[in-house]
């Protein structure tokens, strides 16, 4: 069976190790705040300069001046910091954020990543997409693995704009947990209940199977 | 000291005119200056250059100009929540310039600062790269990017003095401080203006020598896009 939104949350959370400052882009990846273990500590950046990003807020205490990235109400931390967005892109530039997690369009099997411009439909813009794929030390991918009609959103070569070049590390979607290799996406784990070969089907850019693929745990 | 204020928010936008190129902080509509906005609405100067993160939502923020046709061209990186805004970009009305938000902030940063380039990874093998002079160090290919700077630079902070110095209230900071810097005149808001002399200087975040004018604001909305919030 295929993984639901949560259960990816859930997944791509096991990546997550102490001591990491990890920005969380919006949907799915935002879900994996939720699903990290008692134990470990990391620190949540918001790219429009907060580090530390605590839980939403009680309705008493909603602050209009207090928002993530996706312009919704948060809370702060004990020892959190707010800063510019200068600041902000300074350490997601200059490598002090240990890890990205994004969603996207589509993935290439060099790493080329698309999920900001869908030509003559879409026009909103890239954010901080484009500096975060540039210069993360790790980036982890949410997305489903297929569109609506079926088609692979795992591709030989990206169709859509692309947001950055040979950046993705590793991919969770809603069949698999794949890595960027040499020569395309290596399987590592499937989810319960979906085939090898139902991977291979789903997969456009070229699939690497070696040995038994354990199962995800959920 | 010397004293930057001006009496109200019409002596503060003194000498803003059509064709001009404005920066206006805040992300979202968090830290917007909603004072001058509603004034460059009351001028009705039009083919305006607005440099902004965002474009505001259809009926607050930026988003206002783009209904009464004001602006010309937008320079930002993400617009995503305002249908009229892609009405107009979609019918060719108005002019936009999508720039990687770490870029945008550090354009402006260096506008401010007498960088006139840079180098950043961001858009490197993409369509922002295309035309752009590019060039490699240890290894990773970079982009050439050129400093933003304004006619007049539109900021809002939570507290000020009469010297202009400036202090930010949580992620309403943003991209203001850089804009503060920016701007060949810079004009501010705040919620609180008080003497030269209240603020303790180690906690300035802005200090006034980039600030030409300040005035205290009134009204502030601070409307939220997204109040999302969790049972107690």
């Amino acid at each position: 069976m295929a993984l639901d939104k949560n259960q990816i949350a859930k997944r791509i959370s096991k990546e997550v190790k102490n001591g990491m400052y990890v920005n969380l882009g919006i949907g799915i990846p935002t879900l994996v705040a939720n699903y990290i273990p008692e134990g470990i500590e990391v620190v949540l950046q918001s790219e429009n300069g907060l580090l530390g990003m605590g839980p939403f807020p009680t309705d008493d205490q909603v602050d209009a001046d207090l928002i993530n990235a996706g312009k919704q109400t948060i809370t702060t931390l004990p020892g959190s910091s707010i800063f510019s967005s200068a600041d902000s892109f300074g350490m997601i530039r200059g490598e002090h954020v240990d890890l990205t997690i994004l969603g996207a369009m589509e993935v290439s099997e060099n790493g080329d990543i698309a999920n900001w411009k869908i030509p003559g439909k879409m026009v909103k813009g890239m954010g901080g997409a484009m500096d975060l794929v540039a210069s993360a030390k790790n980036i982890i991918v949410a997305m489903q693995h297929t569109a609506r009609d079926g088609s692979s959103k795992l591709l030989k070569e990206c169709t859509l704009p692309i947001t950055g070049v040979k950046c993705v590390k590793k991919i969770v979607t809603d069949l698999a947990v794949l890595e960027i290799v040499d020569g395309g996406f290596k399987l590592l784990e499937r989810a319960p209940g979906v085939t090898v070969e139902d991977i291979k089907a789903a997969t456009a850019g070229n699939l690497i199977v070696e040995g038994n693929i354990p199962e995800i745990e959920v | 000291m010397i004293n930057k204020t001006v009496k109200n928010v019409q002596e503060a936008l003194e000498g803003v005119q059509d064709g001009m190129t404005l920066m206006l902080g805040g992300f979202g509509l968090c830290g917007i200056p909603e004072n001058s906005i509603k004034e460059l609405l009351r001028r009705g100067v039009k083919d305006l250059t607005c440099i902004s993160n965002n474009a505001g939502v259809d009926d607050f923020g930026i988003g206002l100009l783009l209904q009464k046709r004001q602006v010309k061209k937008m320079i930002s990186s993400y617009v995503g929540e305002n249908a009229e805004f892609e009405r107009q970009l979609l019918s060719g009305e108005l002019e936009v310039e999508l720039i990687p938000q770490g870029t945008l902030a550090e354009r402006i940063r260096a506008g401010g600062a007498g960088i006139p380039a840079f180098f950043t990874p961001a858009g490197y093998g993409t369509e922002v790269g295309e035309g752009k002079e590019s060039r490699e160090f240890n290894g990773k290919m970079y982009l050439m990017e050129a400093w933003l700077r304004a006619d007049f630079a539109f900021v809002k902070a939570w507290k000020g003095d009469t010297a202009g110095n400036l202090i930010y209230k949580g992620t309403a900071r943003n991209f203001n401080p850089m804009m503060a810097t920016a701007g060949k005149i810079t004009v501010v808001e705040v919620e609180e203006l008080v003497p030269a002399g209240e603020l303790d200087p180690n906690m300035i975040h802005t200090p006034g020598i980039f600030v030409q004018r300040i005035f205290q604001g009134e009204k502030y909305e601070k409307r939220i896009e997204q109040r999302t919030v969790r049972t107690a």
